[in-house]
């Protein structure tokens, strides 16, 4: 009865939830008024397929892609380029204050803050000054997490959005420590961001120089005679070559000492520096490489001899690691281990660790090898979602392109499942597989948190501001979109469930809860 | 309720799953913890070697003061040697007054890489470090193959490495418990739709646990209700594992982070001191929640390493090697330092940087294991294959 490509009024179809009784729930998914199966022209196969380019479908992705054919999408989804939000979620982003922010001046101004708060005289006060600024950091980094969800659920460059999350996971930074919740959002739309299609070296060199990482580990710290290892073991191990690569503690070593001087200034006056060495001074923003740090005495790395010349060594230690194959490799079977399989075939990892060594770490043309390889068509529907899969792609479902007001209960639903954005202590990053987040906890959490998405109030649509809310808005699941793409996958045992369910929150809650919906 | 009697409450209930059956009734009333210290512990801050004249040497920004008899706050002399921090001396020092406290030294792995995850990676499964790993389990899985009926659980958010290799191991997070989630008949759908898959056995003793915590949860709820609870934090999870311990579950397992300080770590007081702190209290809190069951108990805290001797340029520490396990239960063989230890100079540092590693983790472990539940050397040999156990007469 919906005419293809009108979109649906989204209410019509909700049932009274005063008209529910048990027993009567089976017509929940079939009842008078519902959409009118294919709708939508995607086969079986085109849903699985883009069930893992995107965070999951919605009403957006079929039709693009049944306008561009597969081909045409996937070149537009490799592009790069943003695409353009729904208006209404634009304007909502463009609103927030950590989209105007100049993070170095912000960095200038909290630093200073935090400074007078601690030459404050101790007690009550002085307590009541701190907490007051983390708070307004902390809003200051829900902020960015709420831009980041709003473009998961909601931007049509969904294969972008998800390399945003991956490669923020890769380079992982955690906002709970010092100043880094001023950075986050900076971090994020500017070291990360540009470059997730890009080049390998290129997004390297962003997060290498951008104060939130020099922060997170402990590089803004480092100086010659004040050595501290803990960047350069991480980006040789978890950034660039893996554990297993053969560099040996040495190798740890000289790389910290190459980059000694490689830290933060934010807003003070340049070092005073003998004329010789000024020329090597470099600032960008916060970031700062400063001579007088600097360790200027050769080093071997990795059986390379790096002679003392300032920032250039830095440069020339990363030409290093990211040209070492074990990068290649490393990096090849991280992304396919995310887009893949938890175990993802050798074979296709080394196909696709030769064109990173090829096209010098172009990250696009490494996803597009993966994605025409017949060992990717092989593995779809076999990926366990994680949290962030899990949420976005019910919102997808749930919500389709009708925009959310309120991104709290989002940003709650992924704390309770131990994925919130920018809370990962460690720098490895959380897991990329099933073994990380199926456990018998897990599962049963998941369950609670499908529950409460499926509920008729979850609190989505109350603005953010405190006005009064003018609409309410209820999760529709039996959609279209469940019609063409999530209904014909499942199995007897998920229909019997179904069908027994007593209300639709129930229902809702037995179909994000399903087997089928949490695989991708 | 015990899980079995919440087992016998009807057939609404969801299916009876290998675990359920498994684990219905440990058959030796021995239980066991494993305390991991993720992030590599700055050991030297936490036991101090204070007769060594080349610790203050070393650390001239962040040492710990020798103790001292008039500041009665201050560390706390063991013995000639060896000191307690003064931020868990209140905690721990009555324990290992009463001789339930063990520590020891120079304890650790010859995994070398220095690396966080690849060392936590190797401890968590416990093989040798020379000849073939097959990766396929971990120690603690192992154990409780060995062990049959041993009443497995891990209190964290994922399943953590170490029980790798077991079948249907339960785990749940205790830091932030709601009330009850699904009735049994919502349960039962659940578990229907999962029926077959590789998940179902995962998913049938993730509800079944989630209702045994709430209903332990409601208890704590009637205690506070009468102002018995003032715990927070890691104190407050322990005493929830304490309660879960105290009935069918035995062998269980729980990660702390925030042990990675490089930077600003501080001394007596500081970042470490706070987390030691909160760690020792919640120690506490479980030995008080297992009550009786204390003296039937085993707990050992361990970290993939120690840190540099040396203190940093930014008043922290980095990655090291040799660290120190804490032993500690109701009739643990305690109050005493125990294993292989060396004086600590320069010289005798490990590659003139961090404490050297002269008692395995795995023959001490090997070992105590062997005490607690009388292991012949083969099924030792599952656990630890090609240990050799290290009697240090702890239990």
């Amino acid at each position: 009865m919906t005419t293809p490509g009108v979109k649906p009024a989204l209410n019509r179809r909700l049932l009274p939830m005063a008209a529910l009784v048990a027993g009567a729930a089976i017509a929940v998914a079939g009842c008078a008024g519902a959409p009118a199966r294919g709708e939508f022209a995607a086969s079986r196969a085109d849903v699985l397929w883009l069930n893992r380019i995107s965070y999951g479908v919605n009403s957006q992705t079929l039709t693009d892609y049944e306008r561009r054919g597969r081909a045409g999408f996937l070149d537009s989804q490799l592009s790069g380029r943003d695409a353009p939000l729904p208006p209404e979620i634009a304007s909502q982003v463009n609103l927030l204050d950590v989209v105007h922010a100049d993070a170095a001046q912000l960095l200038a101004a909290t630093n200073a803050e935090y400074k007078r708060i601690n030459q404050l005289p101790d007690g009550p006060e002085k307590e009541q000054a701190r907490k007051t600024l983390n708070d307004r950091g902390n809003a200051f980094a829900y902020e960015a997490a709420r831009r980041d969800v709003l473009r998961a659920i909601y931007s049509p460059a969904q294969l972008q959005e998800q390399l945003v999350w991956f490669w923020l996971n890769h380079f992982n930074v955690a906002q709970s420590k010092g100043g880094i919740r001023w950075l986050i959002g900076d971090y994020e739309e500017r070291a990360i961001r540009p470059h997730v299609l890009g080049r390998f070296r290129d997004l390297l060199m962003a997060t290498l120089t951008h104060p939130a990482m020099l922060q997170y580990l402990d590089n803004a710290q480092n100086a010659v005679n004040h050595v501290n290892e803990n960047y350069a073991r991480e980006l040789m191990e978890l950034h660039t070559l893996g554990v297993a690569a053969g560099y040996t503690q040495g190798d740890v070593q000289n790389l910290a000492r190459i980059l000694t001087g490689v830290g933060i200034n934010a807003g003070g006056p340049p070092p005073k520096l003998q004329p010789a060495r000024q020329s090597l001074y470099r600032r960008d923003g916060a970031f700062e490489f400063n001579p007088a740090r600097h360790d200027f005495a050769a080093k071997v790395l990795l059986g390379h001899v790096i002679r003392g010349q300032g920032f250039a060594e830095v440069e020339e230690a990363v030409d290093i690691l990211v040209h070492d194959p074990a990068c290649a490799q490393f990096i090849a079977h991280k992304l396919a281990v995310y887009f893949v399989a938890d175990d993802p075939p050798p074979a296709l990892v080394a196909r696709m660790a030769a064109t990173f060594s090829r096209t010098d770490g172009d990250i696009a043309a490494v996803l597009r090898v993966m994605f025409a390889a017949p060992e990717f068509s092989a593995s779809l529907g076999g990926k366990f979602k994680d949290p962030m899969h899990f949420v976005v792609s019910a919102m997808r479902l749930a919500y389709d392109s009708r925009p959310i007001l309120n991104t709290h209960p989002l940003i709650g639903w992924l704390n309770a499942l131990a994925e919130p954005l920018y809370g990962h202590q460690t720098p490895d990053g959380y897991a990329l597989t099933e073994a990380g987040w199926a456990s018998s906890g897990q599962m049963s959490r998941r369950f609670e948190i499908a529950r409460a998405i499926a509920a008729p109030n979850a609190g989505l649509f109350e603005p953010e501001d405190g006005s009064i809310a003018t609409g309410a808005g209820f999760p529709q699941l039996s959609s279209p979109v469940y019609f063409a793409a999530l209904e014909p996958m499942l199995s007897e045992r998920t229909k019997n469930a179904l069908a027994a369910a007593t209300s639709q929150q129930e229902w809702n809650t037995l179909l994000l809860s399903s087997p089928e919906f949490n695989y991708r | 309720m015990q899980r079995r009697e919440l087992l016998r409450l009807g057939a609404s209930l969801p299916v009876l799953t290998l675990a359920s059956r498994l684990y219905a009734a440990p058959t030796s009333p021995a239980r066991f913890l494993l305390v991991f210290l993720r992030g590599g512990y700055d050991c030297a801050n936490f036991l101090v070697p204070y007769s060594s004249s080349f610790y203050y040497e070393a650390r001239p920004r962040i040492a710990i003061a020798r103790p001292d008899a008039s500041a009665p706050s201050g560390a706390l002399a063991l013995d000639a040697d060896w000191a307690l921090a003064p931020a868990v001396r209140d905690a721990l020092g009555p324990l290992y007054e009463q001789r339930q406290l063990a520590f020891v030294p120079f304890a650790g792995t010859d995994d070398l890489s220095r690396s966080h995850f690849e060392t936590q990676d190797s401890i968590e499964l416990g093989e040798p470090s020379q000849g073939q790993h097959d990766f396929g389990s971990g120690f603690m899985g192992r154990l409780v193959r060995v062990l049959g009926s041993s009443g497995p659980i891990a209190f964290t958010d994922a399943l953590p490495l170490t029980f790798k290799g077991a079948a249907d191991i339960p785990n749940v997070s205790l830091k932030g418990v709601g009330k009850l989630a699904f009735d049994n008949r919502q349960a039962s759908l659940l578990t229907d739709m999962y029926a077959e898959h590789h998940l179902e056995a995962a998913v049938a003793d993730g509800l079944e646990l989630r209702q045994e915590v709430a209903l332990a949860m409601a208890d704590e709820m009637r205690a506070a209700n009468r102002g018995a609870i003032n715990t927070k934090g890691f104190a407050l999870e322990a005493e929830r594992m304490g309660k879960l311990m105290r009935e069918q579950y035995r062998l269980g397992f729980v990660d702390v982070g925030g042990w990675d300080t490089h930077v600003n770590e501080g001394g007596a007081k500081g970042a470490l001191a706070n987390n030691l702190d909160n760690l020792s209290r919640g120690l506490v809190s479980f030995s008080q929640a297992l009550g009786e069951q204390w003296r039937n108990t085993v707990v050992v805290v361990v970290s993939e390493f120690g840190r540099t001797f040396r203190e940093n340029g930014n008043n922290g520490t980095d990655h090291g090697h040799g660290s120190v396990y804490w032993v500690l239960g109701g009739a643990v063989s305690g109050g005493r330092i125990a294993g292989e230890q060396l004086p600590i100079q320069r010289a005798t540092l490990f590659q003139d940087r961090d404490y050297p590693v002269l008692n395995d983790y795995r023959a001490v472990l090997g070992g105590l294991f062997r005490s607690m539940w009388g292991l012949s050397a083969g099924p030792l040999e599952r656990v630890f294959p090609q240990v050799k156990p290290l009697d240090l007469k702890l239990v």
